[in-house]
């Protein structure tokens, strides 16, 4: 039983790192932007279907290369057009623009690529189990795992060590004085957004090699993500990443108690952390 | 005088197609189920909208409520008594119950906080009737009953079998609510809320007790949202969870805002549109989702207060 | 072709030719009023074209289509011509799936109503059309309730239930592959009735369950139910679940080796699902009820032929001979009974049997007449990672009777009541 419960701990932070690898996107488009991204899983989608159609060019790896940079130059298309004239306004258009633009994604990838599930395939000696007793570490939720914490770390040292991340933390505290500082605060918006959504792009071509590739594949995936940044506290990013991990354990243990409440349970957790402490974990008082 | 003269000439043609409507939708390729459909939608949008437009609280999980009054419809019909209005009756208490509850834990929080917790508490009512299969059908819904004639003693109306009966059972709702929601927004407590929605922190110095007024205004706009639930689901002779979940609450907001959340008729426009185009475009082609939301992106970037929003400003200019 | 869910006739004069064509084709028939002869008899598909089950949806859609060029080619339904509506109920809203229906029934005055791939929206609709006194064939949903507690006069089902699919699969597991059993199931009504289903054959039988999993429908990971799985160190592990959920499952399943250490089986099982894993996963002992090789069955060619020029060159799955068998079923018994009357025509189906070139299967196909449920032919394989031919990805190892497996009437649950 420890032994089990020991396992699905692994598990749920291999689970966690996936959310918290798409709740980070979010959470920066959040930040600076003040956007809601509802399209979020549709750009998740893109990124994937870029992958498959890549793959047969340029290998996966190559695929896991650009597909993720092709879907954030899209990223940053669409905030130009669409995103750009809604800031500074409820945020509720947000909302409505970017439930829209998931609709659009979702039927324009199934216009593309067809209704029917793709068939991803990973490397061979990704998608087998390393050890007999460990058999869940696989390959590929390592690589996934290993892949996540680079780009974690990557994010981090660029949002904490570089002028562009000192911009975009700056302007998530205060964007007025930033943009009277002298920065140019509509391509900082432009670029954060591509970064976000590249984050999507990438958790897109992980999700294809474990789930069945067709055009709702973001769909299930994007209310625990939003449920990462709250547990974590909106505007803090440490926060995002930890309530992302918290999220994937926990319903991982509970479906070796409870199974009929392992989803059930990250709503129950949600609703707990905001009665007992508003801001979620690590978020700060008084934003949002 | 003349602003309202015209809120005069607004309110007589908005009822005038209400109560004309099956008389004509057929004329224009519609058929009375869908005009049902659009005035309980309608009736969802305006309810959520006294909290989101009147007092300026944004809730993500009023499907919950919705869906506790659609099953407590159906789960009276089918298990407890036959009879349809004790069936909307026990929804109605089931959805107010819950909402009254739900409201003294959350009324503290604000803004998104508010609008996730109420998704939290909704997702997890949706997973109760989504996994609790022995009493709920479960994924497969709550079927095998369907709404009874209404038999006041005097005379019987069958709104089973007739649609347009059926019709005028849900706009005599409809009305009765309306009203008392406009009735609402017009008394001193109304006004509160209008000083809370636009400034929070002067109201509270001013000595209001926000907490309390918010949770009246939530209170009352789940009422509304459960009596829309209850009608929901004798609509369809059917419930599921799909009711509950967080894009349906999503639905809800996207009509108000379509609409204009401003305005007391915006949400009521909001969820014609919403559904009437899509019923009328998805019949026309299976790429409807791209045209419905091209039309939500045009209406956000071009129509800032809703769809009525841009007939106030002509009027202004 | 499969992107414009909508043929309706370009126009109206269109339909005019084409009914006086088919009326002047029909001239020896007694029972054509000439007049009658220019309205055209519709048939309305309420089915699943957006969302998760889009594929399935549109996959029912073009046999229909199909089966409708085909009857307008050999005279029409009492000589006129048939035209399909389609109506998109979107995957999960069961409220949009019934708005459709009564669209279908008041609006355009359907005299049949295919649906769904979801079953949820086939009991709703089910409900609708009973009320309306409308015939309705439910194609692909295959939760019991429909040809069982919940049934109706008026519905017809042609994909098989769920018992019926274990009863036809357990004997050759237990037999083959061994006596302890885990279940992973779906967490919902297809999925409980599927385990159950089991579970009885294999007390039957004296094996043992060693243990089962729920797992909600929509579940993206699976593992820590694939964990429990082996910690249970089973025969056979069970998958009971459908279309993405499947996907999903057999592809991590496989990433974990334990398709290496366990045998995998399960019940249902469809073309669609395994074209959409990569081929090592393309694993398991199954049924499909349809399959479109089958050299040595009178007119599968032609129908294979006939879909693959609809669909871009690829083969029918199950899907579109739900979709062709049901419309073609109405065709055949309105010009049987030569009447559209509903309740003619719902007594004439009981018992009726599907003629060879709609069965396309190799035993009689027929209605039971006491629950309404098609009984076909089961077809048991497994999975073939690469085929003799691309396509060709599961290999039928014995063909079951659907009659020899169902249980019989008094145990679905099912008593008919005819209106007044």
């Amino acid at each position: 039983m420890t032994q089990l419960i020991l396992y699905n701990v692994f598990n749920g932070l291999i689970i966690g790192a996936f959310y918290a690898l798409m709740a980070l996107g979010l959470s920066l488009i959040l930040n600076l932007s003040g956007v809601i991204n509802f399209a979020h899983g549709g750009f998740l989608a893109i990124g994937a279907y870029f992958a498959f159609a890549l793959i047969p060019f340029v290998g996966f790896w190559g695929a896991l290369l650009i597909a993720p940079i092709l879907t954030a130059l899209l990223g940053g298309v669409i905030e130009r057009i669409l995103i750009r004239p809604l800031y500074g306004r409820d945020p509720l258009y947000g909302l409505l623009l970017t439930f829209g633009l998931a609709f659009i994604i979702e039927d324009g990838t199934r216009k593309i690529w067809g209704p029917q599930t793709l068939p991803f395939s990973v490397p061979e000696w990704m998608s087998t189990p390393l050890s007999a007793n460990y058999f869940f570490l696989t390959g590929y939720r390592l690589f996934m795992v290993a892949l996540v914490t680079v780009a974690v770390i990557v994010l981090f040292v660029v949002l904490n060590r570089t002028r562009l991340g000192m911009r975009i933390r700056a302007g998530t505290l205060d964007l007025e004085t930033v943009s009277v500082l002298g920065v140019n605060v509509r391509i900082l918006r432009s670029v954060n957004f591509g970064l976000g959504i590249y984050l999507a792009g990438l958790a897109g071509v992980l999700a294809a090699g474990m789930l069945g590739l067709q055009p709702t594949i973001g769909t299930d995936l994007i209310m625990p993500s939003f449920v990462a940044i709250i547990v974590g506290g909106l505007g803090s990013l440490p926060g995002t990443l930890v309530g992302g991990l918290l999220i994937g354990v926990a319903s991982g243990v509970t479906s070796v108690f409870f199974p009929s409440a392992s989803e059930a349970v990250i709503y129950i957790m949600m609703g707990l952390v905001l009665l007992v402490r508003p801001r979620g974990l690590f978020g700060e008082e008084g934003r949002f | 005088m003349d602003r309202q003269y015209q809120k005069y000439v607004g309110d007589f043609i908005i009822w005038s197609v209400l109560l004309t409507m099956p008389l004509w939708l057929h004329l224009v390729g519609g058929y009375t189920p869908l005009g049902t459909r659009v005035l309980i939608m309608a009736l969802a949008a305006m309810a959520l909208n006294f909290l989101l437009g009147y007092t300026g609280v944004l809730s993500f999980g009023h499907a919950a409520y919705f869906g506790l009054g659609a099953y407590g419809a159906g789960l009276t019909i089918k298990y407890l008594i036959p009879n349809t209005l004790a069936g909307m009756g026990v929804g109605l208490i089931v959805g107010i119950v819950a909402a009254a509850i739900i409201g003294l834990l959350i009324i503290r929080l604000r803004g998104i906080y508010f609008a996730m917790v109420t998704i939290a508490f909704g997702q997890v009512f949706y997973f109760i009737a989504y996994r609790w299969n022995n009493i709920t059908g479960g994924d497969d819904g709550l079927s095998g009953w369907s709404r009874q004639p209404i038999d006041l003693g005097f005379f019987k109306i069958d709104i089973l079998h007739d649609e347009k009966a059926f019709y005028y059972f849900v706009l005599f709702f409809f009305a009765i609510s309306v009203a008392i929601m406009a009735a609402i927004l017009r008394s001193p407590f109304g006004r509160t809320l209008l000083a809370i929605r636009e400034n929070e922190r002067r109201a509270r110095f001013l000595g209001i007790p926000i907490d309390r007024h918010v949770w009246m205004s939530w209170l009352i706009s789940c009422t509304f949202v459960s009596l829309a639930g209850t009608l929901y689901a004798l609509l369809n002779n059917f419930a599921d969870p799909h009711d509950l979940r967080w894009d349906q609450s999503g639905d809800f907001v996207m009509m108000a805002v379509l609409g204009g959340m401003r305005s007391f008729w915006g949400p009521l426009i909001g969820a014609a549109m919403f559904v009437v185009l899509q019923d009328y475009v998805s019949s026309m082609t299976s790429n409807w989702m791209s045209f419905i939301g091209l039309f939500f992106v045009l209406v956000v970037l071009f129509c800032p207060r809703g769809v009525l929003g841009i007939i106030r400003r002509r009027q202004v200019q | 072709m499969s992107e414009d869910i909508i043929n309706r006739p370009v126009g109206r004069r269109r339909v005019l030719q084409a009914g006086l064509a088919i009326g002047a084709m029909q001239v020896t028939s007694p029972f054509v009023v000439k007049a009658l002869g220019e309205v055209p008899v519709k048939i309305g598909m309420d089915n699943t074209f957006t969302g998760t089950y889009a594929e399935l949806g549109r996959n029912e859609q073009m046999g229909s289509e199909l089966a409708v060029q085909e009857i307008n080619k050999k005279g029409g339904i009492l000589g006129r011509p048939v035209v399909l509506l389609s109506e998109d109920s979107t995957s999960a809203d069961t409220g949009t799936a019934v708005q459709k229906a009564h669209k279908l029934i008041e609006r355009d005055k359907v005299s049949l109503v295919l649906d769904s791939v979801n079953s949820a929206m086939a009991l709703a609709i089910g409900e609708v059309t009973a009320q309306a006194g409308v015939m309705n064939i439910v194609t692909g949903g295959h939760t019991d309730a429909v040809t069982g507690t919940d049934c109706h006069w008026n519905v017809f089902r042609i994909c098989n239930t769920t018992r019926m699919e274990t009863n036809s699969m357990s004997k050759l597991l237990f037999d083959k592959f061994g006596k302890k059993w885990y279940f992973i199931t779906p967490d919902y009504a297809f999925g409980h009735t599927l385990q159950q289903g089991f579970e009885a054959s294999l007390k039957k039988f004296g094996g043992t369950e060693v243990g089962a999993s729920l797992t909600p429908l929509g579940t993206t990971d699976f593992s820590s139910y694939l964990i429990k799985a082996q910690a249970a160190n089973p025969d056979v592990i069970i998958f009971l679940h459908a279309g993405q959920d499947m996907i999903n499952a057999l592809k991590q399943a496989v990433q974990f080796g334990l398709d290496k250490r366990f045998h995998i089986a399960g019940a249902q099982q469809e073309l669609e699902a395994l074209n959409g894993l990569p081929p090592n996963a393309r694993i398991g002992n199954w049924v499909f009820e349809w399959y479109w090789n089958q050299p040595n069955v009178p007119h599968v060619k032609e129908f294979v032929a006939a879909i693959r020029k609809l669909n871009n060159g690829k083969v029918p799955t199950a899907r579109h001979w739900f979709g062709y068998a049901a419309t073609w079923t109405y065709a055949l018994i309105a010009n049987e009974k030569k009447t559209l009357d509903a309740r003619v025509l719902a007594k004439g189906l009981e018992g009726f049997t599907l003629p060879p070139e709609v069965a396309l299967m190799p035993d009689k196909v027929f209605f039971r007449a006491g629950d309404h449920q098609l009984m076909p032919n089961l077809y048991i394989g497994h999975a073939v990672a690469h085929g003799s031919v691309p396509e060709d990805l599961f290999h039928v190892d014995q063909v079951v009777k659907g009659i020899d497996v169902a249980p019989p009437v008094s145990e679905t649950g099912c008593h008919i009541k005819w209106p007044a």
